[in-house]
């Protein structure tokens, strides 16, 4: 794990959130105001365009990078809080993945964005998606679950999250303020979280595949 | 969506351009990161940096100059500015008497502004604006939205820090201040934000919103159009319901248009809340009306109500040059 796959994380995050642009807009016209999607496409292309020295750095390196230049322009709620996850992953980096190591550093990066929000489960927020995947994913790493199985358990746990928070009553951002007509809508957040999980989690088995195909070729 | 501008990713920019060459006696525009500071800095003056999405203005670079803020950071259109560019401004303004960031409670702006005091070395404190009666205040949500009230809170810390007020006493007195003003809006028709391309708000032809936010957020309900009385009364009503006041207490009304609202029809309004005022037993002592904390091209108004003491109506009488507010200079 390096940079590198960093930079390609980003394109798919950005990818897939491109693709959903519209529905992830109008959700937030909802029981916001209209700009999360646009404050997380406009931080991917920041990124993309530092490719080359996201690329080179290694994996802590590279997450640091990454979690300054969210936090210059993102901004609202989004913007620190995603820069605390990447602060908070870069923290606990391992030189060599292993799937322990994985669920551990991005457990590490929830909990700083956690204390940043001052927010946990329950709360309509995409803390909904986030904290049970990296629940879920502990325990997929405690049974010693393969890395396929947990690439295609935790995209389904991100959907249970994002789909929970219909029904919940806002208590933080701007949903908040709407009070009991916020529920009935998934919230923004959540489903944006959704959407990247998914694609991040899509991208790695997909690049495990060519893997396995480049292995047999050779 | 018809707006004036070029292409949608050089809104901001150019607005902010035209904003400077118009008012380059009294502000500097700094790009990368993105801030405008007051031109004559006082050294050793707590230095006041407010900020927040842009679409509201004047708010807030309107109000840069003597008697209230030394810098301000525009974020994109209602979405909060980011912490470098608070570090920069605090950099730039902070002449030896520490740093007073004035913040609207939203979510986003408390956080970003949060990491900018952790970031910036220097000596700060944060006043949060959350005047709008229109949402619940409760410990376990976000609380109140910070709304046209900032414009208060602004221009009497601005005096008080101009007339040698230390960075404690500014931040005790912006937070008697905030619990002393509240709000709430109204809005005729939607905003649209230029990126999204189409309203934000679903307003029926004959509906308005009540309690609406700053950024075209729901309010407390959907009505059918009123009477402008009717309207001024539920505002007002909501808003001293909050405040408790004594009969016979002074204050200070402030009727901020939302952006699309003509003067004409927000002095019917001052003219229906003045009335309600002196009905409940309170005496305007003063009123300011005009768009100062504007939600795009919003059809729509907001109410606000100051409770007085001698101390406020002093620094708000204080003399104030900014682009957006002047008097006694």
């Amino acid at each position: 794990m390096n940079g590198k796959l960093i930079v390609d994380c980003c394109d798919s995050a950005y990818a897939a959130l491109i693709r959903h642009t519209d529905e992830i807009a109008e959700l937030d016209q909802q029981i916001g105001d209209g700009d999360h999607i646009y404050n997380l496409i406009r931080g991917l292309e920041a990124l993309r365009a530092m490719r080359a020295q996201i690329e080179a750095a290694e994996l802590g390196q590279a997450l640091q990078l990454a979690a300054a230049k969210v936090l210059s322009t993102v901004g609202g709620s989004s913007g620190p809080l995603l820069a605390s996850l990447l602060m908070g992953m870069s923290r606990t980096a391992p030189r060599e993945c292993t799937a322990a190591d994985v669920a551990k550093m991005y457990a590490a990066g929830v909990e700083a964005m956690q204390h940043r929000g001052k927010t946990g489960k329950g709360s309509k927020t995409m803390m909904d998606v986030l904290i049970p995947v990296a629940e879920r994913f502990h325990e997929l790493v405690d049974r010693e679950s393969g890395v396929d199985e947990i690439l295609c358990e935790l995209p389904k746990e991100a959907e249970r999250g994002m789909l929970s928070t219909r029904e919940m009553l806002a208590l933080k951002g701007r949903a908040s303020f709407l009070g009991e007509r916020s529920q009935g809508h998934i919230d923004p957040g959540a489903r944006s979280s959704q959407v990247i999980i998914t694609a991040l989690c899509a991208q790695l088995a997909e690049s495990r595949e060519r893997g396995r195909c480049h292995e047999e070729i050779s | 969506m018809k707006k004036f501008l070029n292409v949608v990713e050089d809104f901001l920019g150019e607005s902010l351009a035209g904003f400077a060459a118009a008012h380059g006696d009294l502000v500097v525009l700094h790009t990368d990161p993105l801030f405008i500071r007051r031109r004559n800095l006082r050294p050793g003056k707590v230095a006041l940096i407010s900020g927040g999405g842009s679409g509201h203005e004047p708010l807030h670079t309107g109000f840069i100059g003597h008697g209230m803020l030394d810098a301000a950071c525009p974020g994109q259109v209602f979405t909060s500015p980011t912490p470098d560019q608070m570090v920069a401004a605090a950099e730039a303004v902070d002449t030896g008497g520490g740093v007073l960031f004035v913040v609207k409670n939203y979510s986003g702006d408390v956080m970003n502004f949060e990491m900018a005091a952790e970031i910036s070395g220097r000596k700060n404190a944060a006043v949060l604006v959350n005047d709008d009666v229109a949402v619940d205040d409760s410990s376990f949500t976000t609380g109140r939205r910070g709304v046209a009230g900032t414009v208060i809170v602004e221009k009497v810390i601005g005096s008080l820090a101009e007339s040698g007020g230390d960075l404690e006493a500014c931040k005790i007195f912006g937070d008697r201040v905030t619990k002393r003003t509240a709000s709430m809006g109204v809005a005729l028709t939607s905003c649209t934000v230029p990126q999204a391309g189409r309203p934000t708000l679903n307003l029926g032809e004959d509906e308005l919103e009540m309690g609406v936010g700053i950024h075209g957020e729901a309010g407390r309900r959907r009505s059918r159009m009123m009477p402008a009385d009717s309207i001024a009364a539920e505002l007002l009503d909501a808003i001293l319901v909050n405040l408790k006041p004594r009969k016979g207490s002074d204050v200070l009304l402030l009727v901020n248009g939302l952006g699309g609202t003509p003067l004409a029809e927000l002095y019917v309004l001052c003219n229906a809340a003045h009335h309600r005022l002196s009905g409940n037993g309170l005496q305007v002592q003063r009123t300011l009306v005009g768009n100062f904390t504007t939600s795009l091209e919003m059809a729509g108004a907001s109410l606000t109500v100051c409770l007085l003491d001698e101390e406020i109506l002093r620094h708000w009488d204080s003399p104030v040059n900014t682009p957006a507010l002047r008097w006694r200079i």
